[in-house]
């Protein structure tokens, strides 16, 4: 699924708002949450899960191409642990997949 | 500074959107159920500029119970990942604020 299906969902799934706003309103909600994290905030999203920032320490990396070192500076990347709704609902969708596969026995 | 929640999303739809509260509360809400449901059906999230939500199948493999020590097979299980996009990526490097965990 993609930004636009997404979008797309959302709009046949309520009768209030065009496509146009419910669009406005994803990349609203998206640049939302990438402000926050790039100012150092968690999102903390109940049963979906949360996102927060990981350290990685300074390294001495390489140039693959010269095998020159260069110092690589400490920095952030962002980390996503999923909620507790979100793992188990996955989980069941693996575990209907393999059942199906069972019962048409491939 | 608190962590950005769901109410948060909503007020912010409500103050620059202009949408009603409910409306607002209902796109928040409703945004992240289509993403669980898109991955509940084993489909991957791709948000371009924020990231993508993956999906990987674990098979099983051996385990122990870290208290008794009793081994104890650990199921096969569908687990999500995300991939942070370059830009997301880009813009929370240049965050320098303290080391978090």
């Amino acid at each position: 699924m993609t930004k636009s299906e997404l979008i797309e969902r959302i709009t046949e799934h309520q009768s209030q708002l065009s496509s146009k706003d419910v669009e406005l309103a994803v990349k609203t909600l998206l640049e939302q949450m990438s402000q926050a994290l790039s100012q150092g905030d968690r999102i903390e999203i109940r049963g979906f899960g949360s996102f927060s920032l990981h350290y990685r320490a300074p390294r001495i990396g390489r140039n693959p191409k010269t095998g020159e070192s260069v110092g690589l500076s400490g920095k952030h990347v962002p980390h996503f642990k999923p909620g507790k709704e979100l793992r188990d609902r996955v989980n069941d969708g693996l575990q209907r997949d393999l059942a199906a596969q069972a019962a048409n026995g491939s | 500074m608190g962590a950005l929640t769901k109410a948060q999303m909503a007020d912010r739809l409500f103050e620059e959107l202009g949408l009603n509260k409910r409306e607002a509360k209902e796109i928040v809400e409703m945004f992240f159920e289509e993403v669980r449901g898109a991955l509940e059906k084993n489909q991957q999230v791709k948000l371009s500029g924020f990231g993508n939500f993956d999906l990987r199948d674990k098979g099983q493999r051996p385990g122990r119970n870290p208290k008794t020590g009793e081994e104890i097979p650990i199921t096969s299980r569908r687990v999500v990942t995300f991939r942070p996009g370059q830009k997301l990526k880009a813009r929370v490097e240049a965050y320098a604020g303290s080391q978090s965990e």
